[in-house]
């Protein structure tokens, strides 16, 4: 651990705690991740993985703690101010405009560096006609980097499941992020597809120089790619540590893997 | 059937195909011409002279050649409504069809605009310009100080939406204040200038009283714009059936002040309950073409544009536009404010046709009429919007009350149960509406043509 430490720290969260009503969701978590990191959080349902994201991009408003981004903290930022700061998110349940098509989920993503105002677009100044054509240049690059230029026209919820998986991460990528959170991005993906989701999102690491911090439950991508991993149970800490250090930990296979061992 | 009834079917068929004809010319593509060796683009001058020969078709039938004519006033007259509706309803499209927000405040903002751009001339004629001079000094002004507000508070985080709203109440109280000493202090100047009722001075008729006409009517819709940003800025921050419920209850205050507008309100001249009666009537086919065409413009540029997008991605999903870095808050109040100022202007394109503003007309209970034509159309689909307000009052006042007007002079009254009807059946039918979200011609979006890829076999 220490061999990162001359790296940017990126994200340092302290003492996140988060209540529902009467309900503990998250107790006092802790994370530093740093420049490059390929971090990942499991943790058993309802354990608070999905909080501990919501918070971080805004959408809940932590009852406690603070949360650092490149030194600046995020609490009480609204969630599209969080966005363009530099962290981009996918969802669980896949949340695309589903009605729309594939390029354009992709263009609304780049709404918060489109550059010009409603009057351009009114007037369709020289500044929109080249603004717009550069989002469409930027965004179907996106799609040929994801292996989705065939799909572009497509309405996205006539897609296969895979296909809207790697929508939303080529979505999230648009945002301009130098953060990317997953949520389980591997959920409902046959082992082919899951090989496939570790090799692109080594890939999209590298390119776009991303830190990187995912949620999954599968454990043959958690353990095949995540450098480090904390394991959360009842929104507290149990362990953390490299893929092997959790995998021998008691008390995560109690908590977690406990069920099939 | 009669002669007439079977005119007023092809009447309406006509006009669709008119409408559909425009929007055709309006976006088609034409080659570039090689001028001299050199390669000039004639598609954007065509669709303007397409634009000026679909106005000049209708312009033609609307003249009188010595007694031969082929629309009358009636059937102008529903050309004037039909174009005021289809601003009307596409401000609601926006704000219903693509931004998701069910609101039943739109028959207020026409309202608004409808009343304000009346007093504007009604007062100019009367020997008054303290009319224009205050509203547009006020909405200019207002603009001003809450862009300025904006500007200001753009930093501050989070901000309670109570407060940030009292500030600019506020700035726009002041603004008003500002608009009413400027009205005192410069009216006078103009006044001498304006003759009296019967005997119109220089600036009251011809070209100036045009610019007048037209001045008010973009005043009367920036108006109606500032108050929906005011009226918005708290009531959207509520989900969306207390939004719908909000916005109606707007409505109803809207029509009450209407009502009482000479007793509570000081202008007499708008009479209150008895109606405004003597607003000159101005509005002719040209403006309304003008407006209409405006608007639809001015919608569709901003439909293809990124804003436009973000539109509609709050429509979509909420969360995930919030997490693809887009306001939410400010894209609702922005659609809401371009609907409300599309609304503004055809009242006052509405108020300068008809001629006599009763507040019946802004009773709630019709403004559901636009959210009718809305759904109708199809939710998000311009094209579907405008072919709907045309084909709505071209049925509803054109064709249902000639044909049962033959029947019996009281059967009119039937067409309100009739459209009900015809409406039902298209729901159990087309759930979606007439169009659904297809465009047509110039309303059309842009499809992009893929990328050529290197290895496209490689895909899985």
């Amino acid at each position: 651990m220490n061999a990162t430490a001359e790296k940017t720290p990126v994200l340092q969260i302290e003492g996140l705690t988060k209540y529902f009503g009467g309900l503990r969701a998250v107790n006092d978590f802790n994370l530093t991740l740093h420049e490059g990191d390929l971090a990942g959080l499991i943790g058993p349902n309802g354990a608070g993985k999905t909080t501990i994201f919501n918070q971080i991009t805004g959408i809940y408003l932590p009852t406690k703690g603070t949360i650092n981004f490149y030194g600046t903290n995020l609490v009480g930022f609204e969630p599209h101010e969080i966005t363009r700061t530099g962290i981009g998110r996918t969802f669980q349940n896949i949340r695309l405009f589903s009605d729309l098509t594939v390029l354009d989920n992709l263009r609304i993503a780049f709404h918060a560096q489109c550059g010009y105002g409603l009057f351009d677009g009114v007037m369709s100044t020289p500044k929109f006609q080249k603004r717009e054509n550069e989002i469409v240049e930027n965004a179907q690059e996106l799609l040929e980097i994801m292996k989705l230029t065939r799909v572009q026209n497509e309405i996205a919820k006539n897609l296969p499941y895979g296909e809207q998986r790697r929508v939303e991460i080529a979505r999230a990528l648009a945002c301009g992020p130098r953060l990317l959170l997953l949520d389980e991005p591997a959920a409902g993906m046959n082992p082919r597809e899951i090989s496939q989701l570790m090799e692109l999102i080594h890939f999209i690491r590298d390119k776009f120089k991303l830190t990187v911090l995912l949620i999954e439950h599968q454990m043959r991508l958690v353990m095949g790619i995540c450098e480090h991993i904390t394991v959360i149970d009842f929104g507290e800490i149990i362990a953390r540590g490299t893929a092997r250090e959790i995998q021998n930990n008691p008390k995560v296979i109690e908590a977690y893997l406990g069920k099939g061992a | 059937m009669d002669i007439s009834v079977l005119l007023s079917l092809v009447k309406i068929i006509l006009v669709i195909a008119y409408l559909f004809g425009l929007f055709w010319v309006m976006g088609v593509k034409v080659r570039p011409l090689t001028i001299k060796g050199k390669k000039v683009n004639i598609s954007l001058l065509v669709n303007l002279l397409g634009t000026i020969a679909a106005f000049g078709i209708i312009q033609l039938t609307l003249t009188d050649f010595g007694g031969f004519q082929i629309l009358n006033d009636f059937d102008s007259g529903l050309l004037y409504q039909a174009c005021t509706m289809t601003m009307v309803a596409l401000g609601l499209n926006l704000i219903y069809g693509f931004n998701g927000q069910f609101s039943l405040g739109q028959w207020g903002f026409y309202g608004i605009g409808a009343y304000a751009a009346a007093d504007v001339t009604y007062r100019w004629l009367n020997s008054d310009a303290s009319g224009l001079v205050v509203l547009g000094v006020g909405v200019i002004l207002a603009g001003v100080i809450i862009w300025a507000i904006g500007k200001f508070t753009s930093n501050l985080r989070r901000m309670p939406v109570l407060s940030s709203f009292t500030l600019y109440l506020l700035g726009s109280l002041v603004a008003g204040y500002v608009a009413i000493l400027a009205g005192r202090w410069i009216s006078p100047l103009i006044n001498p200038f304006l003759g009296t009722n019967l005997a119109p001075g220089p600036l009251a008729q011809g070209i100036w009283l045009q610019v007048v006409f037209f001045l008010a009517v973009i005043f009367a819709g920036i108006f109606a714009a500032e108050v929906s940003f005011l009226f918005g800025l708290p009531v959207l921050s509520l989900g969306s059936d207390y939004f719908g419920i909000a916005t109606l209850g707007f409505t109803i205050v809207i029509y009450t002040l209407m009502v009482n507008s000479d007793t509570i309100l000081p202008f007499p001249e708008m009479r209150g309950g008895r109606g405004m009666i003597g607003i000159p009537k101005l509005t002719n086919w040209f403006w309304a073409f003008l407006f209409m065409i405006l608007v639809i413009i001015i919608m569709r540029n901003i439909m293809r544009s990124s804003h436009g997008r973000s539109i509609v991605s709050v429509r979509e999903d909420e969360t995930a536009a919030r997490s693809m870095g887009i306001d939410v808050a400010g894209t609702k109040l922005m659609s809401f404010v371009i609907g409300s100022l599309f609304a503004g202007l055809a009242g006052g394109v509405y108020a300068h046709y008809i001629g006599f503003l009763s507040p019946g007309a802004f009773d709630f209970l019709i403004g559901f009429n636009p959210m009718i034509i809305v759904v109708f159309g199809g939710l998000g689909s311009m094209t579907g919007t405008v072919t709907a307000s045309f084909g709505w009052i071209f049925f509803l006042e054109g064709l249902l009350r000639d044909a049962l007007g033959k029947i019996s002079p009281q059967a009119p009254s039937w067409r309100y149960v009739l459209y009900p009807l015809t409406l039902l059946l298209l729901m159990l039918i087309r759930p979606e509406g007439l169009l659904g979200k297809l465009e047509w011609g110039f309303l059309k979006l842009p499809v992009i043509p893929l990328r050529k890829v290197k290895n496209e076999g490689e895909q899985a």
